[in-house]
């Protein structure tokens, strides 16, 4: 299992989301983070002084997928993140050792993505 | 003008006559109306200024970091308290009738008491009434220009205790010493200090004692970086920050307007237009300027240009041809851009009250020796420079009524600063003047006051009890609660989160 931190845009999102749901990933996480890279950080002008704000705002998404579907998830990604431009962001993939299922105590790769309609209730 | 003055005086006649037991049939009885109609106007502009505090209020916040909001609104509060109770007890009698220095008759001001004696004592009517509550606004306008530069770290005891010394004694001096008829800066070699609506008596005297605080306080933490430079510490709401000018601005209509204290000839109108002019002026300047030198279009310096064009056309406002209001309010605009960024360098002056009052202040009670009209300014004054250099009146005249504009400022500044440097050393020696450094970091709200003016900003929604408890609880119909009475927790357990009840 694999599971892939990818620093992205907020604007790329919502199109890494929909793209994913249609290929059959539909469980994943978000976090609102800030850092800094390569691209500057944004100089405040406030009654003559300056502030520079040195970290910006970044989305991060986390998904944890079998390891066969890891170049899927990091194509699509990198698809709708790319632009071109200093800021677009970075991906990890971290190896995962195990994963549990809350709800029903169920453990491996079967928990991690989408179940057949049959298994989700109503 | 003049038609819609008699057709005013028409119909209030009209309506005089359908009043039953109306003593307008006498020879006085227009007289009286006239006074009645004047004084309603003086007391509605009463009621500008008073809003004004909303101004204050909602500039002020809107300049602090939101963990001071809430601090500012107690602030108002207990400022407005303490001194309308205190100019009413103490300040209208030293604003009052008595010897060149301060006034004698009028404290615990009534109705049917007597001021003054011999051929000038009167008795206090609703006249005397509304005048005395037209100043107390004024000075509850004074006061809440003070605390413009003490934002964010002084501790709230300071607020009541200056209020008191500053409605009592400090301001109503200032206002004997100009407006009472028989103060030290109502003649000075024949010529009286020209200051129509408080350029300096409210605007320098406030921001000058916002000056004695502040070197008395010092700067916020982190205003200054290991440099010495300053470094911005934005304020949390710049539509607060706007909503707080305007409302600023539309107060100062009875600040400026209602000082003539007359409806005679719609001469209020004349004043009101001069101070829209002169803000609006303000306006362009400071942004003008602001922008040429910073490259940024401040927003906040917008407010100041706002403000300052209106302090500046404060003592000029009944003295001026319409000619000269906006060169006054743009040359305010001017100022108070220039005056921030240097003062900024030194002195932690959060909004501005420095700048945008006290520069401002001066620069208004100076114009008025530059551009008073002959016109206006009355027997006890002369007309401004401009007429002594460009029209016909005497160059030495009109450059001694600028003197005295200056000497009225220079006491006004001294005074002030030495009186309110008194009050403010003493605080700091008695209970303190600065919140420590741990208060000042978690914030006035909940060092001070014990709460947060905006708790969701603050409290993590895990930590709102409401809101821990909903996701067990909420959507949950009766019968499930019946299943559980008494046990909460075989509750939660025969329904576990995350799978609504009825779900196989």
């Amino acid at each position: 299992m694999k599971k892939i931190e990818a620093f992205i845009r907020h604007e790329a999102f919502e199109p890494i989301r929909t793209e994913l749901l249609e290929k059959g990933f539909p469980s994943l996480s978000i976090v609102e983070v800030k850092g800094s890279g390569r691209q500057r950080g944004i100089v405040e002008t406030y009654r003559g002084s300056s502030l520079t704000v040195n970290v910006r705002p970044k989305l991060k998404v986390e998904v944890v997928v079998e390891d066969k579907d890891k170049s899927v998830v990091i194509e699509t990604i990198l698809k709708h993140a790319r632009t071109g431009d200093v800021g677009d962001g970075k991906i990890f993939v971290l190896p995962v050792e195990e994963a549990i299922r809350i709800r029903t105590g169920e453990e491996g790769e079967a928990v991690l993505q989408a179940h057949t309609d049959a298994e989700i209730p109503a | 003008m003049k038609k819609r003055l008699s057709l005013a005086v028409a119909s209030a006649l009209a309506l005089a006559l359908v009043i039953p037991g109306s003593a307008l049939a006498q020879g006085d009885g227009l007289e009286a109306l006239k006074t009645e109609l004047d004084m309603t106007w003086v007391m509605l502009a009463t009621v500008l200024v008073l809003f004004m505090q909303a101004g204050f209020l909602l500039l002020e916040i809107g300049f602090s970091r939101q963990k001071n909001v809430g601090a500012g609104v107690a602030k108002i509060l207990i400022n407005l308290g303490v001194l309308s109770v205190a100019w009413w007890a103490i300040g209208q009698g030293i604003n009052g009738p008595g010897n060149s220095i301060f006034g004698t008759d009028g404290f615990f001001f009534h109705i049917g008491q007597e001021l003054g004696s011999g051929d000038e004592a009167t008795t206090v009517g609703g006249v005397d009434m509304g005048f005395m509550v037209f100043g107390l606004v004024f000075a509850a306008v004074s006061l809440a220009i003070v605390w413009g530069t003490t934002l964010e770290r002084i501790k709230f005891g300071a607020y009541a205790i200056f209020a008191l010394a500053f409605g009592a004694i400090i301001y109503p001096l200032m206002a004997h010493a100009v407006w009472s008829g028989d103060g030290l800066l109502d003649d000075i070699g024949g010529k009286e200090v020209l200051d129509f609506a408080g350029s300096s008596v409210v605007h320098l005297t406030g921001a000058t004692a916002g000056l004695a605080a502040l070197l008395l306080l010092g700067a916020r933490r982190g205003k200054y970086g290991p440099d010495g430079k300053p470094r911005a510490i934005p304020g949390h709401s710049m539509p607060l920050v706007g909503l707080g000018v305007v409302i600023l601005w539309v107060g100062w209509y009875g600040f400026n307007a209602g000082s003539t204290f007359s409806t005679t000839d719609v001469a209020f109108a004349e004043v009101a237009l001069n101070t829209q002019l002169a803000a609006s002026a303000g306006v362009i300047g400071a942004l003008l300027v602001v922008w040429l030198k910073t490259k940024a279009l401040d927003v906040g310096m917008a407010g100041n240009g706002a403000i300052a064009g209106l302090v500046g056309i404060t003592a000029p406002c009944g003295y001026v041809e319409q000619w000269a209001a906006p060169i006054i309010g743009l040359i305010a605009g001017v100022l108070v851009v220039y005056s921030v960024l240097l003062i900024e360098k030194y002195l932690d002056d959060p909004v501005g009250a420095l700048s945008a009052h006290g520069v401002a202040g001066i620069w208004g009670t100076l114009a008025v020796g530059l551009f008073g009209t002959e016109r206006l300014v009355g027997d006890t004054a002369s007309p401004g420079l401009w007429y002594g250099i460009f029209g016909d009146a005497d160059f030495g005249a009109t450059l001694g009524q600028l003197g005295v504009q200056a000497i009225g400022v220079v006491a006004t500044f001294v005074v002030v600063l030495a009186l309110s440097l008194l009050v403010f050393w003493v605080i700091k020696m008695t209970i303190g003047l600065r919140v420590s450094e741990e208060e000042e970091l978690a914030g006035l709200d909940i060092s001070s006051h014990g709460m947060y003016g905006y708790p969701e900003a603050f409290i993590p929604p895990e930590e709102y009890p409401a809101i821990a408890v909903e996701p067990h609880v909420a959507g949950t119909p009766v019968a499930r609660g019946a299943t559980a009475a008494g046990a909460g927790v075989s509750a939660m357990t025969a329904n576990p989160p995350g799978k609504a009840p009825g779900q196989a």
